[in-house]
Parts: C-alpha cells; sequence; structure tokens
C-alpha cells in the first residue's frame, strides 16, 4: 500500500467520521437539552443515551450489519451511537451549570422562553456542549477503525491488514494515522471550546 | 421598601410585581392596572429588575448587558450605543473603559453598578430591586445607594425595594413596609414607625428604642440648614432635641424655623433629621 492509498484511506476514516459526530451532534444536543428540561426524566434520558456507550462499537456492527449491509451505513450508525452520550450528557451539564441568577433576569426582563434559551442559556452552555463533542470526536475517531471490519474503508484497513500479514510498517501507518487525527481533532476542540469560553471562564 | 428578616417573603412579595411568582390571590396593581391582565413580556420590559446576584450575562460585554431591554424592544442601534454611554456615565463607568469588557473583569461593586444601569436602561417608570447591593462592602454599598436615590429622583422613578438591613431602609425609604412570616406589621414613613412602632417585635427589629434616643441626644442646631426663613412657618428653639423636631413634624410641620435668642438662624425639614441619623456615631460625639 503506497501513499495515495493512504491519503485516501484517511480521507474515508475522516469523512466517516465526520458523519458519525455530525449525526451525534444532531440527536446528542437535543437529547441533552431534553434531560436538562424535564427532569423527572433525566435519569431515563440520560440511561438510555449511556447504552450506546455500554454495548462495544463491534457487536453494534454485528447487529446492525444484517439490516443495513455491509459499508459506509452500518459503520455510521455504530459511531454515531458512540458520540451521542459525551455530547448529550455535556449538554445537560452545561445547561444546568447556567447560572440561576442569570435565568431570573432573563426572565425578569422580559425575554420569552425562546429568548432566554439563544440569548443566555445556549451561548453560557456552549464551552461544555463543545467538549462533550471533543471527547466524542476522539472515541469516534479512535473507533472508525472497526469501519474496515465492515468494508467501509478507513484507516482500519492498514491494521486488519497489517495483524493478517505481521507487518509492523502497516500497522505503524494506521495507528499512527489514527492518532495524528485524534490528536488534531483534539486540539482544534479544544480552541473552539475555550475561545467560546474564554469570556465566561 | 420592604423590610424583614430573611424568609419573611419579602422577595417574593417583590417577584409578584413582575410575575416571576405568580399570584395565588389578590392582586397586583401598577398604575391602576392589573399585573395579571398585561402580557407578560411586555409587563417585563416595562419593569426594571435588579437582584442581589446581579446575574449578569457572563458571556455579553458590559455594554451588551445594559442593553439587554432595548435590544428585546428593538431600539435603533444608534440610539442603544448613545444609551449605554449614557447609563455608564449615570452609574460612574466610564464608557471608553467599561463597555467592551467582560462581567468576570469587573470588581464586586462595579458589577451591581452595570447591574442597576441594565435595570433603568429603557427608562421604566417602575424599578425592583431585591438586595441589589447585597453583596458588595459597606462603603460601596453606601455610595451606590446614593446614588441609587438620586437616580431615582431624577428619572422620576419608583423604586420598590427588599431589604434585611434596617439601616439601608432608614436611610433610603420614603414609605417602609415591615414584614414577618408573609405579614405586613407596619407600613409608614421610616420616622413614623420608629416613634411609633406597632408591634413590639417592629420596634425590635428597628432597635427603635435605641434610634429615638440618638435622636433625644442630638441637637437642632446641628441639623438644620442655616439661613433666614419665611415668618409664618412654625419655630422650634436651636437648643431642642431631634426628637421634638421628629415630634413636630409627624404632626403636619413640614419645615421649621430655628430659633435662637431673639433671631431666626435656619430652617430644619424632615429630611434633616433622617440625614442625622445617617451618621451612625453622630449621638457618641455629644454628652
Amino acid at each position: 500500500m503506497s501513499l495515495p492509498h493512504l491519503l485516501a484511506h484517511v480521507q474515508t476514516h475522516v469523512a466517516l467520521s465526520a458523519a458519525a459526530l455530525s449525526a451525534g451532534t444532531a440527536l446528542g444536543v437535543p437529547l441533552g437539552v431534553l434531560a436538562a428540561r424535564l427532569r423527572g426524566s433525566r435519569g431515563a434520558i440520560l440511561g438510555l443515551v449511556n447504552v450506546g456507550r455500554v454495548i462495544p462499537s463491534l457487536a453494534v456492527l454485528t447487529f446492525v450489519v444484517p439490516i443495513l449491509g455491509v459499508g459506509f451505513k452500518p459503520a455510521l450508525v455504530a459511531l454515531a451511537l458512540l458520540a451521542i452520550p459525551p455530547i448529550a450528557i455535556n449538554t445537560d451539564l452545561g445547561l444546568r451549570g447556567v447560572p440561576p441568577a442569570a435565568l431570573d433576569v432573563a426572565r425578569g426582563v422580559g425575554m420569552t422562553a425562546m429568548q432566554a434559551f439563544a440569548r443566555v442559556e445556549w451561548p453560557l452552555a456552549l464551552p461544555v456542549v463543545l467538549t462533550g463533542v471533543r471527547t466524542a470526536a476522539i472515541e469516534v475517531i479512535a473507533s472508525a477503525t472497526l469501519a474496515a471490519f465492515v468494508g467501509a474503508g478507513g484507516l482500519g484497513e492498514y491494521i486488519l491488514r497489517g495483524l493478517q500479514a505481521g507487518d509492523p510498517a502497516l500497522l505503524l501507518a494506521g495507528a499512527g494515522s489514527v492518532a495524528l487525527l485524534a490528536l488534531a481533532a483534539e486540539f482544534t476542540l479544544t480552541l473552539a471550546a475555550r475561545r467560546a469560553g474564554e469570556r465566561t471562564a | 421598601m420592604l423590610l424583614g428578616p430573611s424568609g419573611c417573603g419579602k422577595s417574593t412579595l417583590l417577584r409578584t410585581v413582575n410575575r416571576l411568582v405568580p399570584l395565588q390571590d389578590g392582586r397586583v396593581l401598577l398604575d391602576e392596572a392589573d399585573v395579571a391582565s398585561a402580557d407578560v413580556t411586555t409587563l417585563r420590559r416595562s419593569i426594571g429588575y435588579a437582584i442581589q446576584e446581579v446575574g449578569l450575562f457572563a458571556h455579553m460585554t458590559v455594554g451588551e448587558n445594559v442593553a439587554i431591554v432595548p435590544a428585546l424592544l428593538a431600539w435603533e442601534r444608534s440610539r442603544v450605543a448613545a444609551r449605554i454611554d449614557e447609563l455608564l456615565n449615570l452609574v460612574h463607568l466610564d464608557p471608553h473603559r467599561y463597555r467592551d469588557r467582560y462581567p468576570r473583569e469587573l470588581s464586586g461593586g462595579e458589577q451591581q453598578r452595570v447591574g442597576v444601569a441594565r435595570a433603568i436602561a429603557a427608562r421604566p417608570p417602575v424599578l425592583l430591586m431585591d438586595e441589589p447591593f447585597g453583596a458588595v462592602d459597606a462603603i460601596v454599598r453606601a455610595s451606590l445607594q446614593e446614588e441609587t436615590r438620586q437616580i431615582a429622583r431624577t428619572l422620576q422613578t419608583t423604586i420598590l425595594f427588599v431589604t434585611h438591613d434596617v439601616d439601608e431602609a432608614l436611610r433610603l425609604a420614603d414609605r417602609l413596609v415591615v414584614l414577618r412570616d408573609g405579614k405586613v406589621e407596619q407600613y409608614d414613613t421610616p420616622l413614623a414607625i420608629l416613634s411609633a412602632p406597632a408591634t413590639p417585635y417592629v420596634g425590635r427589629l428597628l432597635d427603635a428604642d435605641d434610634v429615638i434616643r440618638r435622636l433625644s441626644l442630638l441637637r437642632v442646631r446641628d441639623a438644620m440648614v442655616p439661613g433666614t426663613s419665611d415668618a409664618t412657618i412654625p419655630e422650634i428653639a436651636a437648643d431642642a432635641s431631634l426628637r421634638d423636631a421628629l415630634d413636630a413634624f409627624l404632626s403636619g410641620a413640614e419645615t421649621l424655623a430655628v430659633r435662637a435668642g431673639a433671631s431666626r438662624i435656619g430652617t430644619i425639614a424632615y429630611e434633616n433629621v433622617r440625614r442625622a441619623l445617617r451618621a451612625p456615631d453622630a449621638a457618641g460625639t455629644l454628652p
């Protein structure tokens, strides 16, 4: 396997991770908002969400493949399930961490519920939410290697083949690239969270 | 001014006015209109609101915080910018230094000032203040109290003010409501309450005996405003006590001419007696 191959696999890996992270955010944030809002159902929602973390992604894949077939789709589902918990949990955490006085004033000066959420609650919770997204991103990038098992490509191919062929160079190329990607995601999202939080922290 | 110990219901009462606490029974009238029949967001945007925790929005600049109600009311941008500077000047914060800073960069006293500026931003006719100066030290508190008084007077704002601090109540209140366990114990001017507490509880809470004793130790001469006076107004002797002056005010006099020997040397009004109360150790400096 040569360099152009590696770049193609990096591309697949990134595309798969980004799609899973987007899906995880699209589902995790609303679930987190619900958990913070419906105090009675909070335990149930977060408990359900956590199931995604408890079941190994490999097991999820074996459940999903019979339904969706092999390739990109089952990998996306398994990884999105993995991304939801940290995002939902941190969204809940961030929203519940908004100072009660700020909420009291938001209502007191005559904001509607929507305005209070958009102008006060969400911006104040955002740094914590982004920390959740960061955690999810790293987990997703690392676990996206499993996509190779269902023929979705990505850097897992190198690890699989390296293992099969007993070739440490292939293993290293795959594992090293995954580590670099994870570090890059960590770095970018930490910066984003810090920028969002630098006024409030 | 609502005065009472913690848990007596003074904040709850205050918060029924802008309907943060719903009423189970009774009515709250603002300018003879029932607040329950107003649109709740319109109502709240027309009532200033400042609380002890200040509740500045940490992700917004000082200017954005101050402008929150004008923004909700969709004022024009240029009008909002001018108003921000005007308000910051009013609470003695230099707009150029403070406008674009974030709340966490401010001291407690500065945050309270921003909180007051935010509350009066859209010129509300009514202002609700819930222990707004509770979290700052005594010196800052005294200057904030004085500024608030002046602001209220200049802007013709009616302030409903919650405090558990008796000195603050005596210093600021035009009319004072003493609360206990959710019930009104007494409602009157501070000096009327001091001189005739309706219940033993009110007397103890205000330390009324002590205050009256202090007044009887102070002489009219020391609290009066020197100058001439209208011949028609009633007189009081320069060496009479402020307690005597207070009695005269409570029985209807507005201003008294101060007589020393054969001449009138000044005047004294209710406000001067109250001012004398503000110097806590004044009594101690006299024989």
